[in-house]
């Protein structure tokens, strides 16, 4: 099982539906955030390019952050989510710094935390609340060991990327272009 | 013109607008278990070659420092910890793939040794001293018999320890400044220079200042040489390397880089030292203090820069 | 009072216990982090209630989610909802903030005098309602009960208004009409017989080219156009986008015409002037249903691309181009008619253009271009007739907007402002969930007319500015924490949805129905209310249509059948238009009729001097105006807004991204805050761009004091739609100030 998120860059609307649905699903504290929307533009008036993409962690396949946390907070669960336990963790900070994504951060309470791809959730067979929110839907998850399931299909469907590939992480979100 | 701007007003605490969740602690626990490496490695150094009289600072006074370094380094450390309750998870676990892991059982090994080798010279400072209780003296009795194997540990792991303070940085690949594996020897480099500084401002015997004082020179030669070095690799790697270097070659820490590390930290205390040993009287706290310094901005310039350094996206 | 903070920490002690567990050392831990709230539980079982959203007017059903101490936990779309599908949007979803934010109007307030300066003081319920009730009457004694107005942009207006219409007024007016939607709707009028409404009935789901003027769809969140966007999108529709600013939805488009602000018409005849000359235009459709088209046709025939070109800037071939690309997709073609229109004061005849090009093109009544909305018929509990007012706000008007079809705030407004025309000026407002400060254009005429009244009641969540000027503030409670009439959209099928209290009400703040209830008791008003409670008329009505309020609350959305099934025209069908000609008029006989250009005129606006821009106000996906400028939950997400400016103005005024400046409008005045500037090709070099609802300066609003500047503060220059009296606000030009230091004059 290969849990992975396909997000369209060509629907998105960079509306951040996605974080708030994170804050509220996930009780993240205001002020923080586990996704975020990027938008970039290329070009000069009137030739001009846009793209917008939900972002979060990438659960990389082959994650600095759980290669270099010092207690095993930092695993691989379910899918190749990857989680931290919150009460293993000693708040170093060494996955922070390790992430070329920059997606995790110091939770007030002292432990590291980040998106989970709602894994709560995705055992109850229900989506990220991310991904079920989104109303562009540009977001799809699922098991990319299912050649059926929503993300496999979108993915041979379209041409996709990856952020940093060359960091040799093996991330799991990939952007449609 | 790119714009590439978060459209959701993600502001993270320690990450936005750019990565800073290592602040003072971190730089300051390596700059003194490096320090404490140094002095620890020459004094297993040089008990093992047999030079325990003739170096008597280096042997026996100055690893009386590294304990206490140590406990301060760790004090840094735990400061730095944003969940300390649960510190003590470092210890329920070996992983091997991550440098804080070593860090934390290498640090678990040496400051144990360090007392015990702090124990065994207490005499030579406080010629009076008692330990009181039995048990005391015979532990002690035993660590004087086996003091060879407790040397060779001691050799062994200050090592380990010195290269993991600069390990620790150049094991993330997120940050393509720190991603360079003369990072370890670099700072081992350092540490062994801060060490030997140390023990030449110590030392009272005119021949073991002059050796170490030859040592440091040497020292600050490597080091030097693998910043040449480190520069030439940057330059000759990826884009996202050569912006991460450009930092110190025009960008915002140019001037800390060269201005302390460099020079004030390395090139002058050399030339101080090179002058005293052709004879030259020069106050020996004056390069001591230099190179000290220049150690400790090493730490903290590398720990800055690195964590201002990115892939691009 | 408890504050959230406590009421939080009580919960997470009991929890504690039972969610953790393990070794001693943990334990020990756990026990000294107690004090610490925790965020984190993990999942729960909640109990949900129904609502729909009042964070916008899209007015999306959905439920309410609790965690097991009954917090408010989450509000998630509502997925029999043909509004959201399931979906909330950012603002729906951020919804939890309105019940949260600590800044909310507690209690109701008086203005007093105290050592020579006016305040507030505290309260209670019965005093305020005695006070208006006394004020009311006074009203209705020295000037006639038609005195008095609401305005309203919430929930709540139903039952005021009631209120207002026992009382003997009908100067009912929402700021959604004459400064927003109103052109469109008399435009539409006017051409189709029938206005759009909202949810607008565009087909957009079926649609096989959407062509947008100035419509940022995307940034504009209207949730159910935003989705159907989206799937066309997914299909591989045609996206035309005209607009001075490369708007979200213009980087999603296949042509995105960089428009010359103010000069849309011109774009607009000469579409129709290629169209018509190059054949493209349904023959049969225009020859069964419209009338006037050969007028048309030797109408536009001066308005070649080529002519366009000089005024829009748009290149003829890409005019061309993209009107052959609309008729080929013709009839699922879609041009829309945008929602806020109110620009250069024709908005109504651009709008009639629109209507027009759609009506050329044969979308109207076809599938993927205009369908046919129902919406369900609720009966409402028959009451006493109300009583006739001898006049309203027309009177003042002196005969001019006839064609209005809604009454119009900015005509409210100035019929509040004494003048000798007027032998009463309206002396009594009621203002329910709108921020007028903010809302109508030339903020210093609202002011004036506010000063010049005996009585303002202000009904609101939030300290809004428009509160410091009442006499009275009714706390209200948030839509998480009341009942409210049932929502009745129109849509491709007709449904009801019910909102219900999640929670208890917060502090001591009440609902509309309530307090309009017991304002009715003081003014003799009660056969206007004949049920005690809002459930009990809700349930009357449910039972009238074969539901229940039982039922509703289970299922929170209920989808009824459409009456007969013709949601397009059929083949062939004859319709008749609501019009004078019973026809689409493509030539307007009730414009002509009123005095006006039976088809559009161009006319050229008035361009920025030199070292002024155009100041051009939008939308983020993420706010809805003013109304959740203090949100927590969205000041999270966007806290301020920003100027857009070009790199070559940007280059000129040695601008730096992330600078802070005051912006100066062509009648000096100069915002109150800083904005900052955000340094993008994004728009273009004579326009600037900033999001509307923010520049706050009620301090009592934490989070939105002093973030960004007010858009309707530098727009002083109103252009009035002579046709229907919308408030043109995009002829203003602004400037950057390093300091807000007053220039000599």
């Amino acid at each position: 099982m290969r849990y992975a998120m396909a997000i369209d860059t060509k629907k998105c609307v960079g509306c951040s539906d996605c974080v708030v649905a994170c804050q509220t699903e996930n009780d993240v504290p205001i002020g923080y955030c586990r996704d975020w929307v990027v938008e970039i533009t290329n070009g000069t008036y009137p030739q001009l390019e846009t793209e917008l993409r939900s972002e979060r962690c990438n659960h990389c396949e082959n994650s600095p952050c759980v290669r270099c946390c010092p207690t095993g907070a930092s695993h691989y669960s379910e899918g190749g989510i990857v989680m931290v336990t919150k009460n293993e963790c000693i708040g170093c900070s060494a996955c922070i710094t390790s992430c070329p994504y920059d997606a995790r951060f110091v939770h007030p309470e002292g432990y590291v935390d980040k998106c989970t791809f709602c894994l709560h959730r995705v055992k109850k067979g229900m989506k990220p609340a991310c991904v079920a929110v989104c109303p562009t839907k540009c977001m799809y998850f699922g098991d990319l060991d299912d050649p059926r399931s929503e993300v496999s299909e979108v993915l041979k469907k379209r041409k996709y990327k990856t952020l940093i590939p060359e960091a040799g992480t093996k991330p799991q979100l990939y952007f449609l272009i | 013109m790119r714009e590439e701007i978060i459209v959701s007003g993600r502001n993270n605490p320690l990450i936005d607008p750019q990565l800073h969740v290592w602040h003072w602690e971190i730089p300051t626990y390596l700059f003194l278990g490096g320090l404490a490496a140094g002095l620890l490695f020459f004094a297993a150094l040089y008990y093992l070659r047999g030079k325990e009289n003739e170096y008597r600072t280096a042997v026996k006074i100055a690893p009386m420092l590294a304990p206490i370094a140590l406990a301060l380094g760790l004090i840094a450390l735990f400061l730095d910890l944003h969940h300390k309750l649960y510190f003590w998870r470092l210890y329920t676990t070996i992983r091997l793939e991550s440098p804080m892991s070593w860090g934390a059982w290498t640090l678990m090994i040496v400051t144990p040794v360090s007392i015990i080798w702090s124990a065994l010279h207490i005499k030579e400072l406080f010629p009076n001293w008692d330990w009181k209780f039995d048990f005391a003296k015979e532990l002690i009795g035993f660590f004087q018999k086996k003091k060879k194997v407790l040397a060779w540990i001691m050799l062994i792991s200050s090592a380990i320890l010195g290269v993991y303070t600069g390990i620790l940085f150049s094991a993330f690949n997120a940050r393509p400044l720190w991603n360079t594996s003369i990072m370890g020897p670099l700072f081992l480099a350092s540490g062994l220079s801060a060490g030997s500084a140390v023990v030449i401002w110590m030392s009272k015997n005119h021949a073991e200042r002059k050796r170490f004082a030859q040592l440091d020179l040497m020292i600050i030669g490597i080091e030097l040489f693998l910043i040449i070095h480190m520069f030439m690799g940057f330059l000759a790697s990826t884009q996202v390397q050569i912006d991460a270097v450009n930092l110190f070659l025009g960008g915002p820490y140019t001037a800390q880089f060269w201005g302390f590390v460099v020079i004030l930290g390395m090139i002058v205390p050399a030339i101080l030292e090179g002058l005293e040993l052709k004879g030259y009287k020069i106050p020996v706290a004056i390069p001591v203090v230099l190179v000290l310094f220049g150690s400790v901005m090493l730490r903290f310039i590398i720990s800055n820069a690195g964590q201002a350094s990115r892939w691009l996206y | 009072m408890k504050s959230r903070r406590q009421f939080i920490k009580i919960s997470s002690l009991s929890a504690a216990g039972l969610v953790f567990g393990g070794g001693l050392l943990e334990t020990f831990a756990d026990n000294l982090l107690k004090t610490n709230q925790s965020y984190f539980k993990g999942p729960y079982d909640f109990s949900r209630t129904p609502t729909y959203c009042e964070v916008c007017f899209w007015k999306c059903a959905g439920w309410v989610h609790k965690d097991e101490n009954g917090r408010i936990k989450k509000i998630i779309g509502n997925d029999d909802d043909p509004n959201c599908n399931g979906r909330f949007c950012p603002r729906g979803t951020g919804g939890v903030g309105m019940y949260t934010d600590e800044d909310r109007l507690k209690t109701p307030l008086l203005r007093i005098e105290k050592n020579g300066e006016q305040t507030y003081r505290e309260a209670s319920w019965d005093e305020a309602f005695d006070f208006i009730a006394s004020k009311m009457n006074q009203i209705k004694q020295e000037h006639g009960a038609e005195c008095t107005a609401l305005f309203t942009h919430g929930s709540g207006g139903k039952y005021f208004g009631k209120l207002l219409k026992g009382f003997g007024s009908n100067n009912i007016a929402a700021p959604s009409y004459a400064q927003c939607r109103g052109p469109r709707e008399v435009a539409f009028l006017a051409t189709f017989g029938q206005g759009i409404n909202s949810p607008e009935n565009t087909d957009i789901r079926d649609t096989k080219c959407l062509v947008l003027i100035g419509s940022h769809l995307g940034e504009n969140m209207h949730n159910g156009q935003v989705q159907e966007m989206s799937d066309a999108i997914d299909k591989g529709t045609t996206i035309i986008t005209v607009d001075p600013r490369f708007s979200t939805v213009a980087g999603k488009s296949k042509h995105w015409l960089p428009i010359k602000p103010s000069t849309d018409i011109a774009l607009l005849l000469s579409w129709m002037n290629v169209i018509i000359n190059e054949d493209l235009f349904d023959k049969k459709y225009v020859e069964k249903y419209t009338f006037g088209f050969d007028q048309l046709k030797a109408y536009v025939q001066p308005f070649t691309p080529e002519w366009a070109y000089g005024i829009t800037t748009i290149k003829p071939q890409q005019i061309r181009e993209t009107a052959r690309e609309m008729a080929n997709a013709a009839p699922a073609t879609i041009v829309h008619p945008g929602r806020h229109v109110t620009w250069y004061g024709d908005d109504t005849q651009r709008l009639r253009a629109v209507a027009i090009l759609n009506a050329l093109l044969g979308s109207w009544g076809r599938r993927g271009g205009f369908y046919k909305p129902e919406k369900a018929f609720v009966p409402h509990f028959h009451l006493p007739d109300f009583p006739k007012p001898n006049k309203n706000w027309r009177d003042a008007m002196s005969g001019k907007y006839k064609l209005a079809d809604l009454a119009l705030a900015s005509g409210v407004c100035d019929a509040s402002i004494p003048s000798p025309e007027m032998s009463c000026a309206i002396k009594g407002w009621i203002v329910n969930g709108t921020n007028l400060i903010n809302t109508l254009p030339d903020q210093k005429k609202t002011i004036a007319a506010i000063q010049a009244l005996d009585l303002l009641v202000v009904v609101d969540t939030m300290p809004m500015e428009i509160t410091g000027y009442a006499d009275v503030v009714l706390p209200e409670c948030t839509y998480l924490e009341r009942y409210d009439s049932l929502r009745i959209s129109q849509g491709r099928e007709p449904s009801i949805a019910l909102r219900m209290p999640a929670v208890d009400p917060l502090y001591n703040t009440k609902p509309a129905f309530w307090m309009a209830r017991e304002l009715a008791k003081k003014l003799d008003l009660l056969q206007y209310f004949p049920f005690e409670t809002i459930e009990e008329e809700i349930d009357w009505e449910l039972k009238q249509v074969g539901s229940s309020l039982e039922e509703m609350q289970r299922i929170g959305v209920k989808r009824l059948e459409r009456e007969v099934d013709d949601l397009y025209f059929g083949e062939d069908e004859d319709v008749e238009f609501n019009t004078n000609t019973g026809k689409i008029e493509l030539y307007s006989t009730a414009l002509e009729e009123e005095g006006f250009d039976p088809m559009p005129v161009f006319t050229q606006h008035p361009e920025p001097s030199e070292g002024f821009y155009r100041l051009i106000y939008g939308r983020a996906p993420m706010h809805t105006f003013s109304r959740t400028a203090n949100n927590p939950n969205l000041t999270d997400l966007m806290d301020e807004n920003s100027v857009w400016v070009n790199p070559k103005v940007a280059k000129e005024w040695d601008l730096t991204n992330d600078q802070y400046v005051y912006l100066e409008n062509q009648d000096g005045v100069i915002s109150d805050f800083k904005i900052k500037v955000r340094i993008t090709e994004r728009i273009r070099w004579d326009s600037v761009y900033m999001v509307h609802g923010f520049g706050h300066t009620d301090k009592r609003m934490k989070r939105a004091f002093g973030k960004g500047i007010s858009d309707t503060q530098l727009i002083t220059n109103v252009m009035i739609d002579p046709v229907m009296g919308g408030t043109g606000m995009r002829g203003n030009f602004v400037t950057f100030r390093f300091d807000n230091k007053k220039t000599e004059v």
